[in-house]
């Protein structure tokens, strides 16, 4: 008679070195690991609920400000480093890792319009009420020296936007009327003007970078070219944009933030209607940001919230706010697409985590596996009832959930009127207008 | 025009006869001239004319023929006097000369600009539409890494440098001409041949170290050899027997490592073994045959080391004669080995050797006679067997001392059952004192005999005589395993309390029918079951075998305490009873019922005393249709709800989600699984990845122009594959 031993390859079994992780054979038979739906939809739950547990994305929030910040610009080169400028003419220059402001300088009389960091990181531009540009080197100065700009141009009004072109020494003012300078020269080399008095923000586009937008007082939104004389295209919707941001990865796509609480993604090509309308704040949205990955933006506004939301996404994914935050005036996305800076009307410049459960810093494979691992079961599971209730719960302050419930039910019985008022009428005569295309007044070649 | 005009005033005027006519004006007017001129002052003319012109110039400067536009008649008419015109332009010229048409007027400035924004947009929405492609293909990319276009960092290696920068100078290229005619590397390997192969031979460090060992391991081999030479001259015989003893040993030791490194060597020392073997056996050296053994045995009587020699040969004989036991002819041993296999109850009798909840060692049905029985020859077997591989000279012993406990197992075992037997007797009686209320009794009748007539069908073959003590059900669920399960179960029973516990054996079935007839009296009872009646067939109690399960003692006290203390935590439980009382209440729910509707007074006489009429009864109950039968209606030990749980709903999905077309593209999404327990690491690994990469601390830029290019050559490089 033969007697079986078992035996078994030590390579099998035995680990390389003692840093690696313990060998152990799995029997993936389905039949030895059963019930993998409940299983999974457990951990899924769970998932979420840590997600939750771990929401905590508020960092840091950076005061020294001695009025209301009313712009900020991002470092075109350097992650830690951020620009603000104040509604006094202060402008601050913080350094984000130590939480400290690193200069200072009086660049204004009266408020800081615009600010934008030359594509190079070595200068950058501030507008102000008082009709200059002025240009100032990164660098701070030395001791005891007096903080002088590079280069000073008086204009003839007042400008209220700036931004600059993504390769060339060319930046884009916005006042009056939008213009087209040169660094190398004091007067612009081409002028906009399209029957408009006033322009509130001008942005070159980051991928087709001989485009422009801009918005308009009289509630319109310009497209330009930088190389035609002429401006390209116009629409006009109900209420007017303040800010405009185009998406960086992709080239035709711009989201504008509007007073009508609600910011509209339209395509450039086609500006009859906007390709999404993204609702949620509850009052003006002040500015807008896109994320670097091109996938999210995040939008601020007077109902002292900050929003984050897909680009395709018609509601928020995310609202941050806190106590202490006013209205939140101007909002920028960090270039690494992890942190989210926030300069609110109270003088403070707010650290947000973009992704409010992530774990900062570096993670072990393992770590990242199991993060990976939960992300997908939430995905996975995420219509159940009770995984999507505990994911999409959050708190709100008190007047900003009154509020949206009131604008529910205003709008609820606007619809439910044009419903009555549709229904008593001859078929045909009152057409059933989208939300898309309700926003859209004209738009003018 | 102005001719077209004319030529309508006087029609009946040919060309010729106009100018003729013209002239005949001229002079006219001149002739009315040179009357006026002849009375009173003269008058100052405004302008001479010297031709009649329809346009008068306000500088009195007629030019002739300046009030007329050019025709193109006039231009023609030179034209076949100039020789240089081509004649393509020339008939161009005469096509226009027949078509009549004018010039529009330019359009407002309003207009222009309108016009010159909408070329401008359509160039600039063409411009931008060549990113169609990128951008679509991202939003369908499973995974997108930013930034887009990673460097990896760190220093670059210099061939990469090197290979962008072409030699263009003549000097350069000469230098160039002079490395490649010598073998000196310029792009890609850094090293020459001669240095890769410089590289791989042995280095300085290297040949220092080998050199050093090469010292040491002859320094050792004349050492040994010194030691062999001063050994070998050594004169005593007992230092080298007990040498060569050890010499043996040690040979030993290393055969048997050589039989799994080297089964060949192995195999040549095994012969060799195996003649030394056979020439021992062949001679008489170490029989005690000899001169000497002879002398010796003499001597024995009175010598204690004489014996002791002589022994020590003996045992020499028996070395040197021994068969070798390696692996290598294991196959002769197997019988040997086959004496030791545990006999296979031993198995059976450890599946649920780990559980210390009483409750969860019964089973509900097994065939529990038979076994043991099995059992008992098993162990009288395995004593044996276990007598049997002990040495021969203690296995009388032995077997006396395995027979020994084998006795007292059994008188445990019977004392035990003769005090089950005396409790069985006892309990009723009490039971009939304390009694339950009637309600309980009845139904624990009904469900006793609910299952006596499912159990029936099973229990054909099994006698069921309820004075037979055998059969009887051991108390508790409590399975028995080894020695000290036995002695605590003496001590348990030893407790009261704990005996009360237990459930009641068959006699108390019989008597309660009895009982409840006799007390009907509300009277609290501690509900018990009779399992006797209700379960099919006993539980098993299983005998251990005593001698292969080894236990730590601690471990074992361990369990008897948790044990102990599980029975006391659920002293007041009767599992059984409680499921039996659930799967009774479920089947009366899924019972149909009569519904009475009759209202008395309606169609009849009303009042006091009076009855309803069974027609109108008979009207007006409503049975409902029998439920389909129950799936648990033949398994005693399971409850099979076919409701729908409505806390489940709860968390089910109840529409299907957007993206979706139909419920199981859904369904089949949800069920496969994408956890480690379910998938394979790599699998795992690709179904988890994330959509977004980004890596911390790097600058994410926007999209640049060179992609639109790069995807434009990858676009033709996949159309070529």
């Amino acid at each position: 008679m033969k007697v079986k031993v078992l035996s078994r390859n030590p390579d099998d079994y035995v680990r390389e070195t003692k840093l690696d992780i313990q060998r152990v054979p799995r029997n993936y038979d389905p039949t030895l690991h059963p019930f993998e739906v409940t299983r999974e939809y457990t951990r899924a739950l769970n998932a979420t609920k840590l997600e939750r547990v771990f929401a905590k994305p508020f960092l840091a929030s950076l005061d020294g400000h001695r009025d209301g910040v009313n712009c900020m610009a991002k470092h075109t080169k350097s992650l830690s480093t951020l620009l603000s400028g104040s509604c006094d003419g202060e402008v601050k220059v913080w350094n984000l890792t130590k939480h400290e402001c690193v200069r200072t300088l009086q660049a204004h009389e009266g408020f800081v319009r615009g600010m934008v960091v030359r594509y190079c990181g070595a200068s950058f531009f501030t507008v102000g009420d008082d009709k200059t540009i002025k240009q100032w080197k990164m660098e701070a100065m030395g001791y005891g020296e007096e903080e002088v700009p590079l280069n000073t141009i008086l204009g003839k009004t007042v400008f209220t936007g700036l931004d600059h072109h993504q390769k060339d020494g060319v930046f884009a003012t916005c006042g009056q009327q939008v213009d087209i300078w040169d660094e190398q020269r004091s007067s612009p080399i081409r002028s906009f003007t399209w029957g408009v008095d006033s322009f509130s923000c001008v942005r070159f586009n980051p991928v087709e970078t001989e485009l422009l937008g801009s918005c308009a007082s009289d509630r319109s939104i310009v497209l330009y070219d930088m190389r035609e004389s002429m401006p390209l295209k116009k629409v006009i919707m109900t209420m007017r944009s303040n800010t405009l941001c185009w998406n960086p990865m992709e080239a035709y796509y711009f989201t504008c933030s509007n007073e009508d609480y609600n910011l509209y993604t339209y395509d450039m090509r086609y500006l009859q209607r906007p390709v999404t309308v993204h609702m949620d704040h509850v009052s003006a949205v002040l500015d807008v940001d896109y994320s670097p990955t091109g996938k999210e933006f995040v939008s601020a506004s007077f109902d002292k919230t900050v929003r984050i939301f897909l680009k395709d996404g018609g509601h928020s994914r995310e609202v941050y706010h806190t106590k202490r935050m006013q209205h939140v005036i101007c909002v920028k996305w960090s270039a690494d697409s992890k942190y989210i800076m926030s300069g609110s009307d109270e003088m403070n410049i707010r650290l947000w985590k973009a992704n409010a459960a992530e774990k900062l810093g570096v993670l072990a494979p393992r770590e990242r596996q199991a993060a990976n691992y939960s992300q997908k079961l939430k995905e996975k599971f995420q219509h159940h009832p009770q995984i999507r209730r505990i994911a999409r719960h959050r708190h709100l302050p008190k007047n900003i959930y009154h509020q949206t419930k009131e604008l529910r039910i205003m709008k609820e019985a606007r619809s439910r009127k044009e419903r009555n008022v549709r229904k008593h009428s001859k078929p045909g005569t009152i057409p059933v207008v989208s939300e898309k295309e309700k926003h859209v007044v004209t738009v003018v070649q | 025009c102005e001719e077209q005009e004319l030529n309508e005033a006087d029609e009946n005027i040919t060309s010729e006869e106009e100018e003729y006519g013209c002239e005949d004006d001229r002079k006219r007017q001149k002739l009315l001239e040179a009357i006026s001129a002849l009375g009173g002052k003269r008058k100052k003319r405004l302008g001479e004319r010297s031709e009649a012109a329809v346009q008068m110039s306000e500088f009195t400067v007629n030019a002739e023929g300046e009030g007329d536009k050019i025709d193109l008649s006039d231009l023609i008419g030179t034209m076949d006097k100039t020789p240089a015109i081509s004649a393509k332009t020339k008939n161009r010229l005469r096509k226009l000369q027949k078509s009549k048409k004018t010039i529009e007027c330019p359009l407002s400035k309003q207009e222009t600009e309108r016009i010159q924004r909408d070329v401008a947009f359509q160039k600039a929405a063409t411009e931008v539409s060549r990113w169609d492609g990128i951008i679509k293909q991202n939003q369908r990319a499973e995974q997108l890494v930013f930034p887009v276009n990673q460097e990896p960092s760190g220093p670059k290696p210099m061939e990469r440098v090197v290979t962008s920068w072409k030699a263009q100078t003549p000097l350069e290229q000469e230098i160039f001409a002079l490395l490649s005619a010598n073998k000196q590397p310029i792009t890609d390997p850094i090293l020459t041949p001669t240095e890769t192969a410089s590289l791989k031979a042995m280095s300085l460090e290297e040949a220092k170290i080998r050199r050093a060992e090469l010292q040491k391991a002859r320094a050792l081999q004349s050492y040994y050899e010194a030691k062999a030479r001063r050994e070998r001259k050594i004169k005593s015989k007992k230092y080298h027997k007990v040498h060569n003893k050890d010499k043996r040993k040690v040979f030993l030791k290393q055969f048997d490592e050589m039989v799994k490194t080297d089964p060949a060597a192995a195999l040549e020392e095994l012969n060799k073994m195996e003649l030394a073997r056979m020439q021992e056996r062949m001679s008489l050296k170490h029989q005690n045959s000899g001169k000497w053994a002879k002398s010796k045995a003499v001597m024995a009587k009175y010598d204690e080391g004489a014996r002791k020699a002589m022994q020590q040969q003996l045992e020499v004989n028996k070395e040197l004669t021994q068969k070798l036991i390696t692996s290598l002819n294991n196959e002769e041993e197997e019988e040997g080995v086959d004496v030791e296999v545990m006999p296979d109850f031993v198995n059976d009798a450890e599946q649920g050797l780990d559980s210390s909840n009483p409750w969860m060692r019964g089973k509900l049905s097994e065939d529990h006679t038979e076994k043991e029985i099995s059992d008992i020859v098993d162990l009288s077997a395995e004593g044996a067997g276990v007598a049997e591989n002990t040495a021969e000279e203690e296995e009388d012993t032995e077997k006396v001392e395995e027979t020994e406990e084998e006795a007292l197992l059994r008188e445990f075992d019977s004392r035990r059952k003769l005090r089950q037997a005396q409790e069985a007797d006892v309990v009723p009686s009490a039971a009939e004192e304390l009694d339950a209320s009637d309600k309980e009794a009845e139904e624990l009748t009904e469900f006793t005999s609910l299952f006596r007539g499912i159990a029936e069908q099973a229990e054909a073959a099994a006698d069921a005589s309820p004075s037979d003590t055998k059969t009887q059900l051991d108390e508790g669920l409590m399975r028995i395993k080894t020695l000290e399960d036995v002695e605590l179960l003496s001590q348990e029973e030893s407790a009261p309390e704990i005996a009360s516990v237990q459930p009641q054996p068959s006699p108390a079935t019989e008597n309660l029918p009895h009982a409840t007839q006799q007390g009907g009296k509300n009277r609290k009872r501690k509900r018990g079951i009779e399992l006797k009646e209700v379960l099919t067939k006993e539980t098993k109690v299983i005998q251990v075998p005593l001698a292969p399960t080894v236990e730590d003692k601690e471990d074992s006290d361990e369990n008897l305490d948790q044990r102990g203390l599980i029975k006391e935590a659920f002293a007041g439980d009767d599992v059984i009873s409680d499921f039996l009382r659930d799967k009774r209440k479920q089947e009366d729910a899924g019972k149909p019922k009569v519904v009475d509707l009759t209202l008395p007074g309606w169609g009849e006489w009303g009042g006091m005393g009076l009855k309803v009429s069974r027609n109108k009864r008979r009207r007006f109950r409503i049975k409902t249709a029998p439920p389909p039968p129950r799936k648990d209606e033949r398994l005693p030990s399971v409850i099979i709800s076919e409701r729908k749980n409505s806390s489940i709903s709860l968390h089910q999905v109840n529409s299907l989600p957007f993206p979706f077309e139909n419920h199981s593209q859904f369904e089949s999404i949800i069920c496969s699984p994408v956890g480690r327990t379910w998938n394979t690491e790599r699998t795992v690994k690709r179904v988890t990845k994330p959509k977004v990469v980004t890596r911390l601390g790097a600058i994410i830029e926007p999209m640049a122009r060179e992609e639109l290019m790069r995807d434009k050559n990858h676009g033709s490089a996949g159309n070529a594959k």
